[in-house]
């Protein structure tokens, strides 16, 4: 990396991709090449910086500027400003929402200061399909250290001291799992990484392995050896194409650094790893299902015990862990379980990643201390609520967590908080919701991908669900009734207690929830025939008010029905019987003159 | 559903799929992958063809079919939509834009168009979540999509 003098660090994540940033690649390639600076300036594709809402992001070093919504027509600009001139773009950078100050560094950005970043340290700073990056960047430093300075047992007690706990939600303490593996001999073991991130709205493990994939390579080699496995399995979602092509180049790389295969580092220890490719199916993040898909059968989850750990993948003892759980590992090696552990809660340590979505300013990835308040993510890094709405609600832990309100904002975030106040960590999704979104609607899309995700194995989250999201359904379109609530709570509690698996043992979540903190939404459906948040098609009508309309006709224009009639310059008119309710008409007014009642 | 007659060359390059993975049954899903990779959709002739080259039965091979998303049983349109119904997607009006499509194309989700042209189908999550709601054509992908942006789109592949 020497060589150059100055490094442009282009976001290569799927969102900024989406955004145009190969083409940005491109133009900042030639423009370079036109002013004969090929070898002084290197242009680099990485994994994700995180600040989704401002991509596609530029970074240039050693100067750290940080260039938010790129577009490939700037590049020359940047070059023949930025890097010719040494000016900075103003127009580019990110101005802060709140004061208006233009911020070029992003370590002074709201959205960037809270953020520890461990899991993510390597992702937006590395080229991923380098392995000398990674190198340079303590990779494989810790595999080094384990295989020649620490017994497998050493290396166990150092992850069970860290605190390390399951990040794909489940929250199981790592080294005890990987003592269990440990504990039971067998001919043949096998180490799994779980990259079947089926949670819709949670990016993180995807945004690892394309950020930054030996993180996790090495971690399942440090894990293999503390079990006696030679062999690691990682099982990735077919719809994540970046990912797997990432995965697989640093595999072969890793493979012709001696990183992995026979005798790795010269110590006797053999690893290596394979690809298995997911099909979707949201059940899969469950261990055992997980396993069943490997064997190439229908991803059903079995009973525990046997645990994966005495009898997993062909019967043989097998370590599942999650991709961001891995990619903690190298870290706590390198640095020590009692840095590690400094930082968190008290029951749950170090840091989480978190997808954040939904109406908020920043949609992004983070990555926070446990123990960091909802507020302070929302609020703080987050940028707070889109468009100046109310914050509503916050739904942490993916399609089967519980929906938080105002009154959660001050809880700290760790695996026994959230499971306290009726959520849960999961994977890491957090949505947020405004005063826009109705809860009982809510609850129902949930309910509906669970649906179509149970397995159908176990009666309770097969036919449980399906009638949960019957009732749900009845409710939104304003037939439910007061005893439909108490049976919605009822039901909930019969799938959570007696359903096979994590899922249909948290599917009821945002329900009871919702239930819980939104009652009287519920009962506004029920009894007023009314949804509060104006979302329930069959409870609502678009209507122009005469008063507001100046009759500039772009409502008539833009309705996909012709259903608007109006003179120019006079009041307009929607045919509620024509209507369609889509909000096209609302969302291109001017005037505020379209509301739903 | 309807019979096809599988083309001799095609039965030969999915007995050549399931020779590349040993006719194992435990790499079914590999052989599903590749065999919808060449062929583009799973109708009950592949799965029958791949049944008897693992040597499984053919419930086996259309139960795993069935139970994942991924594959499908009906071909695809010229140029698959997929609206994502991602939460984040959801909350900023995924739905909206979904009928949309659906109202325009005038076909239901999973379904193609009679001119084979377009189907529509749902996504959980592409993680461009700073773009919702998103839609994907192809390989191509639309952000901060409206339901008044879906005639436009649409008429890009028209041509």
């Amino acid at each position: 990396m020497e060589k150059y003098k100055m490094h442009i660090l282009i976001c290569g994540g799927t969102g900024c991709r989406a955004s145009a940033s190969e083409a940005i690649q491109n133009n900042l390639q030639e423009a370079i090449k036109a002013k004969g600076l090929d070898d002084e300036v290197q242009v680099v594709m990485t994994g994700c910086f995180g600040f989704c809402e401002k991509g596609p992001i530029v970074k240039i070093l050693p100067d750290n500027t940080f260039y938010v919504e790129v577009k490939p027509e700037d590049a020359e600009e940047l070059i023949e400003e930025h890097i010719v001139k040494g000016r900075k773009v103003m127009r580019l950078l990110y101005v802060d929402p709140e004061n208006k100050e233009v911020i070029s560094d992003s370590k002074h950005m709201g959205f960037y200061k809270k953020q520890i970043r461990i899991a993510l340290r390597n992702c937006g700073f590395i080229n991923p399909e380098n392995l000398d990056e990674y190198i340079a960047r303590d990779g494989y430093a810790a595999l080094g250290k384990c295989l020649a300075e620490m017994t497998p047992q050493t290396v166990i007690d150092e992850i069970k001291e860290s605190g390390l706990r399951g990040r794909g939600g489940g929250g199981f303490p790592t080294g005890l799992k990987w003592e269990f593996a440990a504990k039971n001999i067998a001919d043949q073991k096998y180490v799994v990484c779980n990259a079947d991130e089926g949670d819709p709205g949670a990016f993180m493990d995807r945004s690892i392995l394309e950020g930054d994939p030996h993180s996790v390579l090495e971690a399942m080699a440090i894990c293999a050896y503390t079990m006696g496995a030679d062999k690691g399995l990682i099982y990735i979602r077919a719809e994540y194409p970046l990912a797997i092509t990432r995965l697989k180049v640093a595999i072969k790389q890793a493979r012709e650094y001696g990183l992995l295969g026979n005798d790795i580092l010269g110590s006797g220890f053999n690893f290596d790893v394979e690809m298995r490719y997911g099909a979707g199916a949201f059940v899969c993040g469950e261990e055992t299902a997980l396993i069943h898909s490997m064997e190439g059968l229908r991803g059903e989850p079995t009973v525990k015990p046997p645990f994966p750990a005495e009898s997993g993948y062909n019967g043989k003892p097998t370590n599942v862990n999650n991709v961001e759980t891995f990619a903690n590992i190298p870290v706590i090696i390198n640095k020590g379980a009692s840095w590690f552990n400094k930082i968190g809660s008290e029951k749950s340590k170090g840091t989480k990643v978190f997808a954040l979505a939904g109406k908020i300013n920043n949609v992004g990835l983070i990555e926070v201390p446990m123990g960091t308040t909802l507020r302070e993510v929302i609020y703080e890094i987050g940028g707070g609520i889109k468009d100046g709405k109310k914050f509503k609600a916050v739904q942490t832990g993916g399609p089967s967590g519980g929906c938080l309100t105002e009154k959660h904002l001050d809880t700290p975030i760790d695996f026994d908080n959230l499971l306290a106040v009726g959520s849960m960590m999961g994977s890491g999704g957090m949505i947020v919701m405004d005063e826009d979104d109705c809860m009982v609607s809510m609850a129902k899309f949930y309910l509906e991908f669970t649906v179509e995700e149970s397995c159908g194995k176990c009666t309770p989250c097969r036919v449980g669900n399906k009638r949960l999201h019957e009732i749900l359904d009845k409710i939104t379109l304003g037939n439910g009734t007061k005893e439909d609530l108490d049976l919605l709570r009822n039901l909930s509690n019969v799938i959570k207690d007696t359903s096979l698996c994590g899922l249909g043992q948290t599917s009821p979540n945002p329900v009871l929830s919702t239930l819980d903190n939104f009652y009287d939404e519920y009962l506004a459906h029920i009894v007023d025939h009314r949804c509060p948040a104006g979302q329930c098609k069959a409870l609502m009508q678009y209507v122009i008010d005469p008063e507001l309309c100046v009759g500039c006709t772009l409502c008539a224009r833009n309705c996909p029905v012709d259903c608007i009639s109006g003179e120019r310059k006079e009041a307009h008119l929607i045919d509620t019987s024509k209507c369609i309710k889509c909000g096209a008409c609302m969302e291109k007014c001017k005037f505020n003159a379209i509301s739903i009642q | 559903m309807a019979k096809i007659k599988l083309a001799k060359s095609k039965v030969e390059k999915l007995v050549e799929i399931c020779k590349s993975f040993d006719n194992k049954g435990s790499e079914l899903i590999n052989v599903l992958h590749k065999a919808q990779e060449t062929f583009g959709y799973l109708p009950a002739e592949v799965q029958e063809t791949i049944a008897r080259e693992l040597n499984v039965s053919v419930a086996h091979v259309y139960g795993v079919v069935t139970f994942y998303s991924f594959f499908s049983m009906v071909p695809k349109g010229e140029f698959p939509i997929s609206i994502c119904m991602g939460t984040a997607c959801y909350v900023r009006g995924a739905e909206k834009v979904l009928e949309e499509f659906k109202r325009q194309l005038n076909v239901p989700v999973g379904e193609t168009t009679e001119d084979g042209k377009f189907s529509i189908s749902c996504l959980r999550c592409v993680g461009a979540c700073g773009l919702a709601p998103v839609v994907t054509v192809g390989e191509r992908v639309y952000g901060r999509v409206s339901a008044g942006d879906v005639a436009d789109i649409i008429k890009e592949y028209q041509k």
